[in-house]
C-alpha cells in the first residue's frame, strides 16, 4: 500500500480547525489570566459589570479552553492525521468532505452560542457541563458528525491496520460520547410545566450524591478522554514524524492503551473522597488512581525512549523540545494526581489551590504544548511554507516553560499552606485561624500565578503570530518535508 | 488478538466501549436507589428558594464555595455537623463545588442572617476585612425568575415524585394562583432588609435576585 506517492491529502477541514484552535486558545487563556489576576487584585472584578466577576468568568475560561481550544486541536489533528495514517484523501469522497465542513461550521456556531449563553448566566452549574440543554443537543450532533468522519474515513481506507493514534482518537470519540450523554441527562422544565418559565432551563435527572457520582465520573474522565487520550494520539504521530524515529515499543503502546482504557474510568470517585459517597467507591477511586500511573507512564516512557540515541535533536529542533517536555509534564502530572488521590493527602489537598495547580501542569505543560507542537508541525505541510521563525519559537518555549513552573510551584505552596491552616489547632484544640486568615495569606502566590498566566499568554501570542506569519508570509516550499519541519532562523 | 482487532475497526470499537463502560456500571449503579433517599423530615425547596438556587447557579457560586462538610474535627468545628447523603436528596444538581476560595456554605443558614447577607453581598469588604469576594450589587436590581423556579418545582414533582403539595401543578393558571404565596415569602425575608429598591420591586410584584438568594442561603442548615 505504499504506492500512493502521488496522493494529495486535502486539509481544508484541518485548516479551519487550526484557526479556531488559535482563536479559542487566545480567548480562553486571556480570560484565564484575567480571573487569576482577580484573585490577587479583586478590583479587577468590576470591569464588565455583572458579566465580569470571577464566578461568571470561570466557567467561560474552562469551557473555552476545553471545548474551544483543546477540542479544536483534537479535530484539526484528526483531520490531518486520519487521512495520512489511513492513506486516503478527503478529496476522494465528496460525502466525507461535506460532513467535515458541516462538522466544523456547526461546531463553530455552537461554540460561539455556548460562550454567549454562559456569559449571560445560563448554566446547569455542573463543572465542565455547564451548557444548557439546547446547546447540549448541538454538541451531540457535532459529535455524531465527527464519528461519521472517523468511521467514514476508516471505511474507505487503503491501509488496513489502524495506527496507534487512531486507537486513541476512536477511544476519545466513544468515551466522550458515553460520558457526555449520561452526565447531561436533564429534563427541560418548560415542557413538563405546561409552557411556563424559561425554555432554556432544565433539571438534572440525578440528585445529590448520585448527581455527584455521575458528574465526577464525567468530570474526571472528560479529562481522561479530552485531555489525555487524544493528546497521546498526537504524540504517537507527531513525535515519530518530526524526529524520524520509529515508536520505541509496539508492546508497550498496546499495554498502555488497553491499560489506560480499563483503569481510567474507575478513578473518577477520587474527586469525592471524604464525601457522602459510599466508602468502597472512594477506596476504589484511590486504588485505581495509583494503578493509573502504570499505563500513563507507559505511554510517556514509550515516547521518551523513541528519542533514544537521537537526543541531539532536542538541542537542534525546538519542536522536539515542546514534545519531549510535554511528555515529561505528562509524567509529572500523572504522578501528582495519584498522590492527591491518596485519602490522607486528599484531606489536605481537596478544596485548595493545589488542585488547579495540578490541573494546569497537565493542561499548560502537556495538552497545550502538544497541541501547539502539532500545529507547528502541520503548518509547513498544510500551507506549503516553512515555519516563519525558529528564534521566536525558542523564546516562546522558554517563556511558557517558566510560566508553567511558576504556576504549579506557587499553587503547591498556596494549596498546602491553606490546607494546613484550615486544620491547625492551638494547644487547647481550638481552630487557630479564621477563614479569612487563610485567604489573605495567599495573596503573594495568587500574584505569582497571575504573572505565570501573563507569561504563558504572551507565549501563546508569539505562537499565534508565528503561525500567522507562516501561513501568510513565509518562504514557499517546493516539496513536502519528510521529517524535521523546515524553519527560518 | 490485538493485531486482528487493529484490522477490524468495528470489533475494536466494541472492545474499547466495553472496557470503558465497565467501571461506571460497577461503581455507579449498585448504590443508586439508596443514595437518592432523603433523610427523615427533609422538605423540598420552596419556589422562592429554588429561584435563589438559580441565582446561585447563574453566578456560579460553586466556583469558590463548597457545600460539603467533611467528617474532620477541623471542619465540624468550623462549619457544623458533617454532611450526610440524604440531605442532598432534592438537590438537582448537587452543588458541592470543588474549591474553597471562600468558606463552605452547607450550613450557612445556622450562623448568618438576612441582614448580614444583604450587607455582605453589597460590599463584602465591609464585613470581612481582606475579603477577595466581589460585590454582587446587580443582585439588588436584577429580578429573579420565579416563574421558571415554579416550572422546576412542577417538573421535579411530576417526573421525580418530589413531595410538593397539590397546588403545584402545570400550566399558566396554576402558576398565577400560586404566585402570591411566593411574594408573601419574599416579603417576609425583606422585612429584615434595608435597601429601598428591594421594597419597591416587591411592591410591584417582582422579587429581586438578592431576596431569592437569601431565602436559599437561609435554608442551608
Amino acid at each position: 500500500m505504499q504506492s500512493n506517492a502521488s496522493l494529495e491529502y486535502d486539509y481544508s477541514v484541518a485548516k479551519l480547525f487550526t484557526y479556531t484552535t488559535i482563536l479559542f486558545g487566545f480567548l480562553g487563556m486571556l480570560i484565564g489570566t484575567l480571573i487569576a489576576s482577580q484573585l490577587a487584585f479583586p478590583e479587577l472584578n468590576y470591569m464588565f459589570g455583572e458579566y465580569g466577576t470571577f464566578s461568571r468568568l470561570r466557567p467561560l475560561h474552562t469551557n473555552i479552553v476545553i471545548f474551544g481550544f483543546t477540542l479544536s486541536g483534537v479535530f484539526a489533528t484528526f483531520y490531518y492525521v486520519g487521512q495520512r495514517v489511513l492513506k486516503v484523501s478527503m478529496a476522494e469522497s465528496p460525502f466525507l468532505m461535506t460532513i467535515g465542513k458541516i462538522h466544523f461550521w456547526l461546531y463553530f456556531v455552537g461554540a460561539l452560542v455556548g460562550v454567549i449563553t454562559l456569559a449571560m448566566g445560563f448554566s446547569a452549574s455542573k463543572e465542565y457541563a455547564e451548557l444548557e440543554w439546547p446547546i447540549d443537543v448541538v454538541i451531540v450532533i457535532v459529535w455524531v458528525l465527527w464519528g461519521v468522519s472517523i468511521f467514514g474515513l476508516i471505511g474507505i481506507r487503503r491501509e488496513k491496520a489502524l495506527y496507534i493514534s487512531l486507537w486513541y482518537y476512536i477511544a476519545c470519540f466513544l468515551g466522550i460520547a458515553m460520558l457526555y450523554l449520561f452526565n447531561n441527562m436533564e429534563v427541560p422544565t418548560y415542557f413538563v410545566a405546561g409552557g411556563i418559565g424559561s425554555v432554556m432551563h432544565s433539571v438534572s435527572m440525578y440528585s445529590g450524591t448520585n448527581d455527584a457520582l455521575v458528574q465526577w465520573w464525567y468530570g474526571h474522565n472528560a479529562v481522561a478522554f479530552g485531555f489525555t487520550v487524544p493528546i497521546v494520539a498526537m504524540v504517537y504521530y507527531y513525535l515519530p514524524k518530526e524526529s524520524g524515529q520509529a515508536v520505541y515499543s509496539y508492546k508497550l503502546s498496546l499495554l498502555s492503551f488497553w491499560g489506560l482504557m480499563f483503569v481510567y474510568l474507575w478513578a473518577g470517585s477520587h474527586h469525592l473522597l471524604w464525601s457522602t459517597v459510599p466508602d468502597w467507591m472512594q477506596t476504589m477511586g484511590s486504588i485505581f488512581s495509583v494503578v493509573l500511573i502504570l499505563p500513563s507512564w507507559g505511554s510517556a516512557i514509550n515516547m521518551l525512549l523513541t528519542m533514544k540515541g537521537e537526543w541531539n535533536q532536542l538541542t537542534e529542533n525546538p519542536l522536539i523540545k515542546f514534545m519531549v517536555l510535554a511528555s515529561t509534564f505528562y509524567m509529572l502530572s500523572t504522578l501528582e494526581g495519584p498522590i492527591q488521590a491518596i485519602k490522607s493527602v486528599n484531606a489536605i489537598a481537596h478544596f485548595t489551590d493545589w488542585i488547579p495547580g495540578h490541573v494546569h501542569d497537565g493542561t499548560l505543560g502537556w495538552v497545550s504544548f502538544m497541541i501547539m507542537a502539532a500545529l507547528f508541525h502541520m503548518a509547513p505541510r498544510m500551507f506549503k511554507r516553512e515555519i516563519f521563525s525558529k528564534k521566536l519559537m525558542e523564546t516562546q518555549f522558554w517563556l511558557q516553560t517558566t510560566a508553567v513552573v511558576l504556576y504549579f510551584t506557587s499553587m503547591w505552596i498556596a494549596g498546602i499552606t491553606q490546607g494546613m491552616m484550615w486544620r491547625a489547632v492551638d494547644e487547647y484544640g481550638n481552630l487557630m485561624y479564621s477563614f479569612i486568615d487563610t485567604v489573605t495569606v495567599l495573596h503573594p502566590y495568587y500574584a505569582i500565578r497571575a504573572l505565570a498566566g501573563l507569561l504563558y499568554l504572551t507565549g501563546f501570542v508569539m505562537f499565534a503570530y508565528n503561525m500567522y506569519k507562516t501561513i501568510t508570509a513565509s518562504k514557499r516550499l517546493e516539496e513536502e518535508p519528510q521529517f524535521r519541519s523546515p524553519m527560518a532562523a | 488478538m490485538f493485531h486482528w482487532l487493529e484490522k477490524n475497526p468495528f470489533f475494536f470499537s466494541v472492545g474499547v466501549f466495553v472496557v470503558i463502560a465497565f467501571a461506571g456500571l460497577v461503581e455507579i449503579v449498585p448504590s443508586f436507589a439508596e443514595a437518592a433517599r432523603p433523610i427523615v423530615g427533609l422538605k423540598p425547596y420552596s419556589v422562592l428558594e429554588l429561584a435563589g438556587k438559580e441565582v446561585y447557579k447563574k453566578d456560579h457560586c460553586i466556583a469558590c464555595h463548597s457545600q460539603l462538610i467533611r467528617p474532620f474535627k477541623a471542619e465540624t468545628d468550623r462549619y457544623g455537623q458533617y454532611s450526610v447523603s440524604g440531605e442532598y436528596a432534592y438537590d438537582r444538581p448537587f452543588l458541592w463545588g470543588s474549591k474553597r476560595t471562600g468558606p463552605d456554605l452547607h450550613r450557612i443558614g445556622n450562623y448568618r442572617t438576612t441582614d448580614w447577607h444583604e450587607n455582605h453581598m453589597w460590599e463584602p469588604e465591609e464585613l470581612v476585612a481582606g475579603s477577595i469576594m466581589p460585590a454582587y450589587k446587580h443582585h439588588f436590581t436584577n429580578i429573579a425568575d420565579i416563574e421558571t423556579a415554579y416550572a422546576e418545582a412542577v417538573t421535579v414533582k411530576e417526573v421525580f415524585n418530589t413531595p410538593y403539595g397539590d397546588e403545584i401543578k402545570a400550566g399558566e393558571e396554576a402558576w398565577n394562583a400560586y404566585k402570591p404565596q411566593v411574594l408573601e415569602e419574599a416579603k417576609a425575608i425583606a422585612v429584615d432588609m434595608k435597601h429601598p429598591e428591594v421594597h419597591e420591586a416587591l411592591k410591584k410584584g417582582e422579587v429581586p435576585e438578592i431576596v431569592a438568594l437569601i431565602a436559599y442561603l437561609n435554608r442551608l442548615k
